[in-house]
């Protein structure tokens, strides 16, 4: 993993003080909320429906065991004993008190963790792919090129007040895990003639006017990247919309003027930006990738494991449904579930979390990721090792099997908790998980991935969950919007809306009409949902959940 | 025409705690929106809205929020502010759990 170095360090702690004392002088009467507002959002703390909500980095998801103890230990000391883990790779802490996060922010510091560039119209939380310098089907480790633009955009001077937020996410196989097509940014790692480069696109986004990315540029040698990424940003910055907060989004520049009009005004930036990098940015991504280098994996007998898979079948379960396939011979990625049938997705216990930090420690080479999807994965686990794991997981509710299917839904908070939100999201997620788990028919509906979004910011992802269902007010009322066909890897798609909307009792039989629908329909059990709603498309869907209400009431 | 003035009560998240916090009649914040002040005026409400706006060291992001009167005092009209006076639905923390504090 990447260490930081005194300088990373020092800059922390410089900013530690200054925001202790921005807060002493805002509890002293000597700032306004207006003049602090700017300053906090600045360090992650945003002011929420019940309390301030303090949001860290995780920067491209990776956690060391240290990290996720010291994680621990905030919940417990200045939360109430747990965390929420984002859509975006970070963690947020619902309940703190604004005179506690100075301290707050300063353990995170021990660590090398912070909130800066978590708010704001700034470059946020670079994310990657959670499988990254462990998947089979990688080109390249992301976490690198992550950890590249972290430092280059950091407090970078030409973009701390941008038109509004920029979310850069990073690929480094062919499969995206890290949605790169609904970022303003996305960043596949590529390969052409032996070279490694980079293919970018540019103008994804979700929120109240979702994009998918267009390609920007196919092949960006690795010597060009970051002159490459700070020309389009550079182009934006003075390009975008600062008349309408609605459409300062780069995706509705791109939308504007044409991808050919941003290719030509990149270009043209790109002469100048080049010409002014000299060269550290290379030896300093040398570096980088040397402490990204891959564990000492070992070679050991997998016997253990095989033995457990044949007489266990609830590990077997587990094993099928949440392992995925690393590159090391004889090893395995291990995603844990942070979506246990009725509790709230992607938060964790500061239990949970020291027992994910022993166990990284223990069995995973010291390493921990989060996942965009709220999951915790543990990227390198020897197979021998998994019997063990599963049992110290289940003692701990983290042994749930479910990771892709209709239970693993990714929900933002929500009105529980959000001032932007215009209903709740996490308790249909939870009565959805629950409603399936009864029926026992979740590994039977294979994969399915369902994302709910409390508002049209779209935190929840919507538009790209297989089903999305958004939740609006309507004239006082919660009401929760269906979208089918939402597709969130390399093949990303957006959903299409299925007519008007549920109340909160009638969504979730909404969905359970939805899946029924697609178990009666469907080609085989090969079919997923994603395939039969491609090969049908939204009519017997429509039916379902429409006429099948109106003969019931009938 | 313009809409009837409908009741309000004056609500803000407390500097400090971040919690939902309503103005009562003695110019005290109070936890519990059965204490509030009710604004039954439109004129008298806009006063009690500027007022505690000229508090910033104790209130934050102050507004008027629509009320009912129930028979334990002011209830809200919107789930919004049900939310905001009794607490999140997934755990029993916040205003919920600390009723009896």
């Amino acid at each position: 993993m990447y260490r930081y170095t005194e300088f990373d360090t020092a800059f922390i702690q410089e900013r530690n003080r200054q925001f202790r004392a921005q807060v002493e002088r805002r509890i002293a009467g000597n700032l306004t909320e207006d003049e602090f507002k700017p300053l906090r959002l600045m360090n992650g703390l945003y002011l929420q429906l019940h309390a301030y909500m303090l949001r860290v980095a995780i920067p491209y998801g990776t956690l060391s065991s240290a990290q996720m103890r010291q994680l621990a230990l905030l919940a417990e000391k200045w939360d109430k004993g747990y965390g929420h883990f984002t859509t975006r790779q970070n963690i947020q802490y619902n309940w703190p008190k604004l005179s506690d996060v100075p301290d707050m922010l300063d353990a995170l510091a021990e660590v090398n963790l912070h909130a800066i560039q978590t708010s704001g119209n700034t470059i946020r939380n670079v994310t990657a792919d959670h499988f990254a310098g462990a998947a089979a089907d990688e080109i390249a480790d992301p976490r690198p090129v992550a950890e590249l633009l972290r430092q280059w955009s950091t407090d970078h001077p030409e973009f701390q007040f941008l038109p509004r937020k920029f979310k850069i996410a990073v690929t480094g196989a062919p499969n995206d895990r890290a949605v790169i097509k609904a970022h303003d940014i996305g960043i596949e790692i590529v390969s052409k003639d032996g070279q490694i480069g980079y293919r970018v696109l540019v103008g994804g986004g979700l929120g109240r006017t979702p994009m998918i990315g267009k390609v920007l540029s196919d092949f960006v040698p690795q010597a060009d990247l970051l002159p490459f990424v700070e020309a389009t940003v550079s182009v934006w910055n003075l390009l975008g919309r600062r008349d309408n907060k609605y459409k300062a989004r780069i995706k509705i520049t791109v939308h504007e003027h044409g991808i050919e009009e941003i290719q030509r005004l990149v270009e043209a930036r790109f002469a100048e930006t080049k010409a002014a990098f000299n060269g550290a940015d290379l030896d300093l991504f040398a570096e980088i990738k040397e402490s990204f280098a891959a564990p000492a994996f070992r070679n050991a007998p997998e016997d253990d494991f095989a033995a457990a898979y044949d007489a266990d079948p609830v590990f077997r379960s587990w094993a099928d449904t949440n392992l995925a396939e690393h590159k090391a011979p004889g090893y395995a990625i291990v995603q844990v579930s942070l979506k246990a049938h009725g509790q709230t997705p992607g938060d964790a216990s500061a239990e949970q979390m020291r027992v994910l930090a022993d166990l990284a420690e223990r069995f995973g080479h010291d390493e921990l990721r989060i996942s965009h999807e709220q999951n915790v994965i543990l990227p390198h686990v020897h197979k021998s090792d998994l019997p063990e794991l599963h049992k110290i997981l289940k003692a701990h509710g983290l042994a749930t099997a479910n990771i892709g299917k209709i239970s693993d839904i990714i929900a933002c908070p929500g009105m529980d908790y959000c001032a932007l939100a215009t209903a709740r999201s996490i308790p249909i997620a939870t009565q959805i998980a629950t409603r399936f788990d009864e029926l026992k028919t979740e590994h039977e509906i294979g994969d399915l991935k369902i994302k709910i979004s409390g508002c049209i910011n779209a935190c929840g992802h919507h538009h790209v969950g297989h089903i999305g269902i958004l939740g609006l007010d309507r004239g006082g009322v919660e009401t929760y919007q269906i979208t089918l066909g939402g597709d969130a890897t390399e093949t990303a798609a957006l959903g299409e809306r299925t007519g008007p909307g549920f109340s909160y009792e009638e969504i979730v039989p909404a969905i359970e009409r939805l899946v029924d629908a697609y178990l009666d329909q469907r080609e085989s059990a090969e079919e997923t949902f994603l395939q039969a709603y491609r090969r049908l498309g939204m009519a017997p869907f429509k039916t379902a959940l429409y006429e099948t209400e109106e003969a019931e009431a009938a | 025409m313009p809409k009837p003035f409908t009741p309000k009560v004056v609500t803000a998240n407390a500097l400090i705690e971040g919690d939902v916090i309503y103005l009562a009649a003695d110019d005290s914040w109070v936890r519990d929106l059965t204490k509030a002040e009710v604004l039954s005026d439109e004129a008298i409400a806009q006063i009690r809205l500027l007022d505690a706006q000229a508090r910033p060291s104790e209130a934050v992001g102050v507004y008027l929020a629509d009320v009912k009167l129930g028979t334990q005092g002011a209830e809200p009209t919107h789930f919004r502010e049900e939310f905001r006076r009794t607490g999140p639905s997934n755990y029993f923390h916040g205003k919920q759990a600390e009723a009896d504090a």
